[in-house]
């Protein structure tokens, strides 16, 4: 009952948030709609709502943005130089990953954060390894491979969903 | 101005996202391109558009629409790349590893 309740309070405050007007009819839609929304998809939401109360998570989510945001404009300079390269410098190829975390929505978000970063784009989990495409396969080694793709986020990852 | 030059910034990222999907040999490296590029470039604009008009109604739809740029991109990257996997497009000729191949062999 708790995480369908969380799930309309998100819900409408996103509501609010996109329409940015506090009449009287905007909230009554909102809250129909915010209804309708958690009817259909409560039961995927996640199990232990509690997690949102702890502002720990937050302080981490807030640190992990400015580290993802870097890897990404690094990821972006460093596809662009790819690109625009005569030559052009690539090396693509599918790698396994090991995966060291084990919650669902905390394996959606690393896969999610990988696909966004250099060079790699996540294609498929299976048990607890991840397979990989990437642009330029700079190591043959599964250890030193797997700590370059993923290892710069788990720790915060783990830190905010685990 | 700081608006101008973030818009610009990120007109500039989609171009070479653009020519990244031209020149780039297979299905897998043209995504590359496409999502992360391409992405970044339309950040770039939609903070843009925020700093232009401010925390109106506008610039707030602009700073909402990053997240769920975020998801739809990255989501929508993997589901084509999974997908083309399995429809059989092979991997280009310039691929050195192909780990996936004997999991999907299964």
């Amino acid at each position: 009952m708790k995480r369908y309740l969380a799930l309309f309070i998100i819900t409408l405050l996103f509501w609010l948030l996109i329409t940015l007007s506090l009449s009287l009819a905007n909230i009554i839609t909102g809250i129909a709609a915010a209804g309708v929304t958690t009817l259909l998809f409560g039961r995927y939401f996640v199990r232990k709502v509690g997690k949102f109360l702890e502002p720990r998570r937050y302080a981490w989510l807030l640190a992990y943005i400015f580290v993802f945001l870097w890897e990404c404009i690094k990821a972006n300079f460093d596809v662009a130089y790819r690109v625009l390269h005569p030559a052009m410098p690539i090396k693509p190829g599918i790698v396994r990953v090991q995966l060291g975390i084990q919650s669902d929505l905390a394996r959606t978000m690393l896969a999610n954060s990988i696909t966004m970063t250099p060079g790699t784009i996540a294609v498929d989990v299976v048990g607890d390894v991840m397979y990989v495409h990437w642009i330029y396969v700079s190591s043959e080694d599964p250890e030193v491979y797997s700590r370059k793709v993923s290892g710069r986020f788990e720790k915060y990852i783990e830190k905010i969903f685990e | 101005m700081a608006s101008t030059i973030l818009i610009a910034i990120g007109v500039l990222f989609n171009l070479f996202g653009c020519i990244g999907l031209i020149r780039l040999p297979d299905v897998y490296n043209r995504l590359q391109s496409a999502t992360k590029t391409v992405t970044l470039g339309t950040w770039s604009i939609l903070i843009g558009v925020l700093v232009r008009y401010g925390f109106i109604d506008i610039g707030v739809k602009a700073l909402i629409a990053i997240p769920i740029l975020f998801f739809v991109a990255t989501v929508s990257a993997h589901a084509l790349v999974r997908g083309s996997y399995i429809f059989g497009i092979p991997l280009g000729k310039k691929s050195v590893k192909d780990d996936y191949k004997e999991q999907y062999e299964k």
